[in-house]
């Protein structure tokens, strides 16, 4: 394989794994707090209750871990790829839920979205035919 | 916007001269600030150099050397800024006007990495990095 060839994979590999655990992240953080419910009463011991909840819960943890997860995926790829190349690409996850909700919740999803989806799959895949790395280093 | 139509009538032109100034102020922060923590990363991750070991080791070590770059602390306020300013908008604003907005952040991180990192960016890699900012901002929206 190229060396192109590597840089091309490892950043492709790369950018679904900040797709995928931001995603997971997020979810997992929403599921906690939907658990945890809506803060109601702002004194201090209720907002000691709510923290020492928000923080013994799994989902927090498993939504927390997902997020770190994403952090360092961000790191390693950019020690590489351009900024300007990594922050489109992973703008794919925003077209991954409407389909995924589409396909398999059989959810209604508009005309407006699918213009969206349809245009950041084109732009995705125009960005993903420059080089991911157009600065001299490495 | 959605909630504006519960205003009192005889307020409505002075809340909603202050309301979008207030966002408009709140919205330019989260996408600067959150854009300049993704520069500032990058460029933290460009002093560091192209990781090419991914043993659980040699991660920490280059975590390590990146949070011991003062860019990184930067960047770590940068984001934080962006995020208790998302919360402060979502506060009073619909998510559907400011979630279409950070499209815009594509664009700007773009423009940082050109003239800020030195990136190349071709006429392919700009139009890419429009269409995706705007079915981002229509996939929010719809």
């Amino acid at each position: 394989m190229t060396s192109h060839r590597i840089l091309v994979v490892k950043t492709s590999i790369l950018v679904i794994l900040i797709v995928l655990f931001n995603s997971l992240g997020n979810v997992l953080l929403g599921k906690g707090m939907k658990q945890i419910g809506e803060v109601k009463d702002w004194s201090a011991s209720a907002l000691g209750a709510f923290f020492v909840k928000t923080f013994t819960s799994g989902w927090i943890w498993l939504g927390i871990g997902s997020l770190l997860l994403f952090f360092v995926a961000y790191l390693l790829v950019l020690s590489w790829a351009d900024i300007s190349y990594v922050l489109p690409a992973t703008a794919t996850g925003y077209a991954v839920v409407p389909l995924l909700s589409h396909f398999f919740l059989r959810e209604a999803v508009t005309t407006l979205r699918w213009t969206g989806v349809a245009l950041i799959c084109v732009g995705v895949a125009f960005v993903s035919r420059t080089s991911p790395r157009t600065t001299g280093q490495g | 916007m959605r909630g504006c139509g519960v205003r009192k009538p005889d307020l409505a032109t002075h809340d909603r001269a202050g309301l979008s100034m207030r966002t408009a102020l709140c919205l330019a922060i989260l996408v600067l600030a959150g854009t300049g923590g993704d520069i500032a990363v990058a460029h933290v991750m460009k002093q560091v150099g192209e990781v090419k070991n991914f043993t659980p080791r040699a991660l920490l070590r280059v975590l390590s050397r990146a949070f011991r770059l003062r860019w990184m602390w930067l960047a770590l306020g940068l984001m934080t800024l962006a995020f208790l300013s998302l919360l402060a908008l979502l506060s009073w604003e619909a998510v559907s006007l400011v979630v279409p907005a950070t499209a815009l952040s594509y664009v700007i991180g773009a423009l940082g990495g050109k003239f800020l990192l030195g990136e190349q960016l071709s006429r392919v890699r700009w139009g890419g990095i429009v269409l995706v900012s705007v079915g981002v901002a229509l996939v929010c929206a719809g």
